[in-house]
């Protein structure tokens, strides 16, 4: 394996997964307190299940576009989806939205739970059950989707699913560890990391599979990485300024 | 019925937040692709077009959003 291609697409799945798993940890972890670890773990396994079948379906089907044509399926869908983690990343930084929080997460999962199964108690272990199959196949569907998207364009699928698979066992065991919801986890920083990460990525295959080409190859897409970073950066520091501006003024 | 509506509302949210942000980055793709697709331009000057449009785009787009509050 050329290490130079595959650490990029690797550590790009890694923190793009990490973020996810977390999320899918978090209300796993909620239906496991609530009803017991039966129906959560049933729950996962049918999820986990269902996103290998969506892989085993979706992979084959990438060897049927022409290269160039999927270089641009890949790099639109990479910018669309990258650009929109940079962007939430931007604004949270800059206090526009709040950041997400792993410990209310698991509090409104909880209590959310609780009410169901207070409504449909027959039916408690299923609704326990499903609500831990949505939690993985809804953030597991984002994880596929990076695999697939930064693997895809350059022949990296595998490494990029060692990296996501890294991300979701390093989780785990820390999820064992400590049982509860992995509130530290610097979420909205990793987001941004892989936002700039994906958004370099895809701006990259796009032109590549437009026919156009980069100067230094694949050498382009750490200088795009920090040209989107410090744009990134800049957009938060002008949002504070104008905010600081502009409440200085109504002082 | 319920799960599956949401997995795919879930898919069409991974790429689509803010519909003006995913609507100027297809035109802007559509633009470059006219550029060198169809008049086959193939210098540098391509990408760093790609590049400074998107970053435009994202920076129109965070200032609009942080204007609204």
């Amino acid at each position: 394996m050329d290490w130079t291609h595959a650490t990029p697409a690797i550590s790009a799945a890694f923190i793009g997964s990490f973020v996810e798993v977390v999320e899918a940890f978090t209300i796993v972890l909620a239906v496991g307190t609530v009803r017991g670890w039966r129906p959560a773990l049933q729950g996962t396994a049918a999820g986990l299940a269902l996103l290998v079948a969506l892989v085993v379906l979706l992979g084959p089907l990438f060897s049927l576009i022409p290269l160039h044509g999927l270089q641009v399926l890949v790099g639109v869908l990479l910018l669309l989806f990258g650009m929109r983690w940079l962007r939430k990343a931007i604004l949270r930084s800059a206090g526009i939205i709040g950041l997400h929080d792993e410990d209310k997460a698991f509090d409104k999962e909880s209590s959310q739970l609780r009410q169901e199964i207070a409504a449909h108690a027959a039916a408690a272990d299923w609704l326990a059950m499903a609500t831990a199959f949505k939690a993985v196949v809804l953030e597991g569907v984002e994880v596929v989707f990076i695999v697939l998207a930064v693997g895809a364009g350059n022949g990296m699928i595998v490494p990029a699913s060692l990296g996501a698979l890294a991300a979701a066992l390093v989780v785990l065991l820390i999820g064992l560890a400590v049982h509860k919801p992995l509130a530290q986890v610097p979420e909205n920083t990793l987001k941004f990391v892989v936002g700039v990460m994906l958004s370099a990525f895809g701006t990259f295959w796009v032109l590549e599979g437009l026919g156009g080409s980069w100067p230094g190859a694949d050498a382009a897409i750490l200088a795009l990485a920090i040209g989107f970073a410090l744009a990134a950066l800049g957009a938060v520091r002008w949002i504070k300024s104008q905010r600081a501006a502009t409440e200085g003024a109504r002082a | 019925m319920i799960v599956i509506n949401a997995i795919a509302k879930e898919l069409f949210a991974l790429f689509v937040d803010d519909g003006s942000l995913a609507l100027a980055i297809l035109a802007w793709v559509a633009v470059i692709a006219a550029l060198v697709s169809w008049l086959g331009y193939s210098g540098p000057g391509g990408g760093l077009l790609l590049f400074a449009g998107l970053i435009a785009i994202l920076f129109e787009n965070v200032l609009r959003r942080a204007r609204l509050g």
